[in-house]
């Protein structure tokens, strides 16, 4: 199977939402032929604009855009998007919740060779903590898709991680549809919770299936939406399964195992355990050679589960 | 401009002058001496210049107005108080829990304010944004910024000051409020911007250099501005930090300190003597 890596999703279907929504103006940092929005440049030339090698210039020029009624897709790699122009983001799209739409290209290890600069397994952390900040974080081509509609339909800032690595189809496009706050169950089951973003969602189909060989009974979900987070199925997982494992590519320091982690103790709390980066940088390497050294795989998932029933009481 | 509407606009800016420092003292905090260096330029675009409305603050063709170096916020409110479009009695509740006048401008709290900005060196991009959405849609409205020449030390304005000459923004104008002081001392002993009016030359802009505190001069400018085609104008403004009240004029100590009501009496009687002095002239 032909596989699509959620950057060049998200650069087909802004090239795709344009021919509607003649507001979407599309802005890149000399990045548009990896993050893909060379597509929408090449169909829409008066409405994309390079900022050149200046991240925190493109944020609040977004910003200036969506104050006189454009919505504007200011997008870089997440390293660049949630680091470097964290201050422009905060302060110039969060604070004045303007609708600036970020996306955010290239996150995690899974870039791998450029290594621990480009690699960015802090983005979730500090964008979930910007007040009124969506964040989204697609597992596949029609997931991103949908997550590009969820974004331009919403009126506020919003974050899109995505990624370069090419990964297989999970959902068939016209067959899927997002909502804002909600997670996708893909299987449900009594013996252990797996909740997932991104890429890892694909480890985490693994996993459950390898599980369910052995008998135990995995309820799986895709979470693409991290920020607002589905409470009513963390808390569904939490007491049809009594145990969660959480899986993303990146530090499981305030990021997605967090989120669903602060769900959970303060409502119905269950044993958790977490697969992701263990507050590390990155290194350089194969992507699936990083993913493995990292222990981002079915595998490590698998263990993770079996120790958290352990837990269950 | 004629002898009569410019002393009308010395009126203006001299009851503006009282309100920063009616507003600063209330709060006792906030920022007078940049918020004072800047009000001519502040009187001139929202007393001569620009298309703005009151009563319809969202209008998509009004002109916009940035004020990047945020903590001028007390400059921006009495400005906007007096064109209407929000209420005087707010002002005395500047910086206080209950009130919508923050310490750097919030668009989302304050009708006519166009951009929330108080973290430096922003502003200019902001304003790059609104030109360029200008642009796009084939509007004449145009797009003005204030910058502070402290300002300008964040690598930003760089960033921006490229961009807006590569994309032509001839609907754009930058004011550099040159005052010479920020909060640690000159800018020039605390890192050096000079010369600025050769480096935006040399980033493709048209450069103007005016006395900030003349309004015939600011309406030259202005109007020369308008006249460039195919780059971004900016109006370096000579101007005095402080300036209107004597113990304030050139003093680096109030950047971001308010006075005391003893201080706040004597800046406003003197304000009031000025005040006398342009209504005997008229």
């Amino acid at each position: 199977m032909a596989k699509i890596a959620t950057r060049e999703a998200y650069g087909q279907a802004l090239a795709e939402f344009g021919e509607v929504y003649k507001d979407i103006v599309v802005l890149d940092a000399d990045l548009s032929k990896s993050t893909r929005t060379e597509i929408f440049k090449k169909k829409f030339p008066d409405r994309f604009f390079n900022i050149g090698i200046a991240e925190q210039d493109l944020m609040a020029t977004a910003a200036g855009l969506a104050t006189c009624g454009k919505i504007p897709f200011a997008s870089t790699f997440a390293v660049f998007a949630a680091g470097r122009a964290y201050d422009q983001v905060r302060n110039s799209i969060g604070y004045p919740h303007l609708n600036v739409k970020i996306g955010a290209s290239h996150a995690g290890v899974s870039i791998g060779e450029d290594g621990a600069s480009h690699q960015m397994l802090e983005d979730i952390a500090l964008m979930r903590v910007i007040p009124g900040m969506v964040v989204l974080s697609p597992s596949d081509a029609t997931s991103t898709y949908e997550c590009v509609r969820l974004a331009i339909e919403h009126e506020g800032p919003v974050y899109i991680r995505l990624g370069r690595l090419g990964v297989e189809d999970i959902y068939k496009k016209g067959e899927l549809k997002l909502t804002l706050g909600k997670g996708i169950v893909l299987q449900k089951g009594t013996d252990v919770g797996i909740l997932a973003t991104g890429l890892m969602v694909h480890e985490a189909i693994k996993a459950a299936k390898m599980l369910q060989d052995e008998g135990i009974s995995v309820y799986l979900v895709d979470m693409p939406c991290i920020k607002p987070i589905d409470v009513d199925l963390i808390l569904d997982v939490a007491k049809v399964a009594g145990c969660i494992v959480t899986a993303e590519e990146h530090n499981v320091l305030g990021g997605f195992g967090s989120a669903v982690s602060e769900v959970l103790i303060q409502n119905y709390p269950v044993p958790v355990k977490m697969v992701g980066v263990n507050d590390e940088f990155g290194r350089s390497g194969k992507p699936e050679d990083v993913l493995k050294f990292y222990k981002l795989t079915a595998e490590e998932i698998i263990n993770k589960a079996k120790e958290v029933m352990k837990m269950k009481k | 401009m004629d002898k009569a509407k410019e002393l009308e606009l010395k009126k203006i800016a001299t009851e503006i002058r009282k309100s920063i420092i009616i507003q600063t003292a209330s709060a006792g905090s906030g920022h007078p001496g940049g918020s004072l260096s800047g009000v001519e330029i502040l009187t001139y675009l929202y007393f001569v210049e620009m298309n703005i409305d009151h009563k319809n603050p969202q209008d998509p063709n009004r002109d916009r107005f940035v004020l990047s170096k945020g903590h001028a916020s007390p400059l921006l409110y009495a400005v906007l108080a007096e064109r209407g479009f929000i209420s005087k009695d707010e002002l005395t509740g500047f910086r206080q829990i209950y009130s919508n006048l923050q310490g750097h401008p919030d668009m989302k709290k304050v009708p006519g304010v166009e951009m929330s900005t108080g973290s430096l060196g922003q502003g200019l991009s902001v304003a790059n944004g609104m030109a360029l959405a200008a642009k796009l849609d084939g509007k004449d409205y145009r797009v003005y910024v204030l910058l502070g020449d402290g300002e300008i030390q964040e690598g930003q304005i760089w960033e921006a000051a490229m961009t807006a000459a590569h994309y032509k923004l001839d609907n754009l104008t930058a004011f550099l409020d040159h005052n010479g002081l920020q909060i640690d001392g000159k800018i020039t002993e605390v890192m050096s911007p000079e010369p600025v009016d050769e480096k935006f030359k040399a980033f493709g802009w048209h450069v103007i250099k005016i006395d900030g505190h003349d309004f015939n001069q600011i309406e030259k400018a202005v109007n020369e501005a308008k006249t460039i085609k195919g780059k971004p104008t900016i109006i370096i403004a000579e101007t005095v930090k402080g300036k209107g009240v004597s113990f304030m004029e050139n003093e680096v100590g109030w950047h971001g300190t308010a006075p005391n009501k003893e201080q706040a009496q004597k800046a406003l009687e003197e304000l009031q003597k000025q005040l006398e002095m342009l209504e005997v002239q008229g």
